[in-house]
């Protein structure tokens, strides 16, 4: 496994954060940095990972798992170069997410909460992402794929495993 | 057309960009403010204009402003809550996305009035492409003087941080936000002290909504008596909508709230009718904590007068025949909908969403998802419909911050106005697994689609 390190420039983003608080509320960073941290070392945070964020803030660990497990999007375990969340919630259902979630389903093989055998695709369910009015969607990286219908599914699942060669 | 304040130069090409929201009257609102009004008179316009809280609650923004703790030499906050969870709402997103200046414009006027020298936003991780585009339009305000030191020569300081939180519904809750931008667990606080006694670490803190703090520019522009023509009585000025469901043309729309939930519905302007010609069934008009009304005492009250898109009108008869504003999430669900399934939607996301302090949330929130979940899928019993109810009251007002209300309240409703729909499921397990319930009698009263066009 590689070491948990960040990188000079991402340290100086650390430090920008940081002087965005007042001297001494560093802890207000712990958030931000996670998701540096989740961006840089595979997407999910490792107990190692979390430790090395406690040290850079000067605060215990415990501070930081009890924070890493309360927000659904710091993944605590693995997930695939690509994570599909895709919303469940009312506005989406009535508007045919349940059948977009068995479409990936099936496409893909897999159950929800579950990754693929290469290693490419995680499917995650997930609760309200305020998409709307442009349901059914799920979320890709830093952002939105709205309008899901099987055909765009399709081309997701394309452009990502294009992305990947 | 309805007249708009908000969204009026959303069309303009470029309005993202400080040149040209500056070349259409941008800024003229701060300018104002700071350099002719001074603090106190902000606050009186805000109070004269009858702004009320467009995240959900309605609590009027003048007050909550006056409630703030000046004590010496202690610093003080504006914390502008972007958290927007609330299922079927999408407008805060559309504005910071669109026209952001609108909103660094409306937090420096606020944080002006407030007497504060650092504003943060919290924005929902989810939105992950959005604080990039703030902070573009920071550093813009910034590099133009208006931001920084001295801002126009009056020796007021002001910066602007972009905080994203990281998934968690709880956080839009004002106090929960608050541990959240301190590095903390989104657990909300037992209130009182109240935030702008001790916020943000401790200190006085006013946290305000997108859409609020966006409206304080046109209410400075054109003075709190020219805001109040917008709207009937105590709902004053114009309103996000983010319209979504079943309908022809989801999406957000600002409108003055003078115009009847029909014609929101069925008019061109707004959502264009239901969407493959088909009939209405439901609607939960405010987000999904709110009661969900069948359409018949949607488009009218009980009393039989036309229902409004105001605060007022919307809860006129409570929550026996009524619903509420909220936040402006309108979900409208059409004859091939089923409550039940929609229903347990909402409660499998609030015991997702439910922080785990109350012991009444954490874990009747979860009994609701499973008592729900069997009547759904066929294996309900009779005496569950009650047991909802009986756990629903149990929620209801025992916990520390509103979600337990929030998580009882679309329960509640569902029961209250579609028991037969329940019922049924419980009677037909087979049949309810292949097809829905369909549109009974709530609907009688309305008229054809066509003929409800206006």
């Amino acid at each position: 496994m590689a070491v948990v390190q960040f990188s000079e420039e991402k340290l100086n983003k650390v430090k920008e954060i940081i002087a965005r608080y007042p001297e001494g509320k560093q802890k207000s960073a712990l958030i931000p940095v996670l998701h540096l941290a989740q961006e840089e070392f595979g997407g999910w945070l490792s107990a190692e990972t979390m430790d090395y964020v406690a040290g850079i803030l000067q605060i215990t660990p415990i501070e930081v798992y009890e924070v890493a497990t309360f927000y659904s999007m710091f993944n605590l375990k693995p997930v695939g170069k690509y994570l599909f969340e895709v919303c469940q919630t009312g506005p989406c259902m009535v508007s045919g997410s349940d059948q977009i979630i068995d479409y990936i389903k099936n496409k893909l093989g897999i159950g929800v909460g579950e990754t693929t055998p290469d290693g490419m695709f995680t499917l995650k369910t997930v609760e309200c992402l305020g998409a709307c009015g442009y349901a059914p969607m799920m979320q890709l990286g830093k952002h939105f794929r709205e309008h899901l219908t099987p055909a765009k599914v399709d081309e997701i699942i394309a452009e990502c495993r294009a992305k990947a060669n | 057309m309805g007249r708009k304040l908000l969204l009026d130069k959303a069309h303009i090409e470029g309005i993202r960009y400080y040149d040209t929201y500056r070349a259409n009257g941008g800024y003229a609102a701060a300018e104002k403010a700071l350099k002719s009004m001074g603090p106190e008179a902000v606050v009186e316009e805000v109070k004269k204009s009858g702004l009320r809280g467009r995240g959900g609650a309605g609590f009027p923004t003048g007050l909550k402003w006056s409630f703030i703790a000046k004590p010496e030499g202690v610093p003080r906050y504006l914390v502008c809550n972007a958290d927007e969870s609330e299922p079927g709402t999408f407008k805060d997103r559309y504005l910071m996305e669109f026209i952001p200046h609108l909103l660094v414009e409306g937090l420096l006027i606020s944080s002006f009035a407030l007497g504060a020298n650092s504003a943060y936003i919290y924005i929902r991780g989810e939105y992950a492409w959005i604080p990039d585009i703030l902070e573009q339009a920071i550093a813009e305000a910034k590099n133009k003087g208006w931001l920084g030191k001295n801002i126009l020569g009056t020796g007021y300081d002001l910066e602007i941080f972009v905080q994203r939180g990281a998934g968690a519904y709880i956080c839009g809750e004002e106090t929960a936000l608050l541990e959240s931008l301190e590095g903390k667990r989104g657990n909300p606080r037992i209130k009182p002290p109240f935030p702008a006694v001790k916020g943000l670490w401790g200190c006085p803190t006013v946290v305000n909504n997108v859409e609020t703090i966006a409206a304080v520019v046109p209410i400075v522009n054109i003075g709190g008596d020219e805001y109040i023509k917008f709207g009937i009585g105590k709902s004053t000025g114009t309103k996000l909508i983010s319209a979504c469901g079943n309908i022809n043309k989801p999406g957000v729309y600002e409108i003055e709230m003078n115009i009847s939930v029909e014609e929101f519905i069925y008019s061109d302007e707004y959502c264009g009718g239901i969407k493959g010609g088909k009939r209405l069934k439901a609607c939960i008009p405010g987000g999904s904590s709110v009661p969900v009304l069948p359409a018949n005492l949607l488009l009218k009250t009980a009393k039989g007068e036309t229902r409004m898109m105001t605060y007022e009108s919307l809860n006129d008869g409570g929550f026996a025949t009524g619903s509420m504003l909220g936040s402006g999430g309108f979900i409208v669900m059409d004859e091939d909908q089923c409550i039940v399934r929609n229903t347990l939607t909402f409660a499998r996301f609030y015991h997702h969403e439910s922080c785990g302090q109350c012991s009444p949330c954490r874990e009747g929130t979860g009994w609701m998802k499973k008592v729900l979940h069997n009547i759904e899928y066929g294996k309900g019993k009779m005496s569950d419909i009650d047991l909802l109810w009986d756990i629903q009251r149990k929620i209801e007002g025992n916990t520390i911050c509103p979600l337990g209300d929030a998580a009882a309240w679309p329960v509640a409703a569902a029961i209250r106005h579609f028991r037969d729909e329940f019922e049924w499921h419980v009677k037909h397990p087979d049949e309810a697994l292949t097809r829905n319930f369909g549109l009974a009698h709530y609907a009688d009263p309305l008229p054809a689609p066509a003929a409800a066009a206006v």
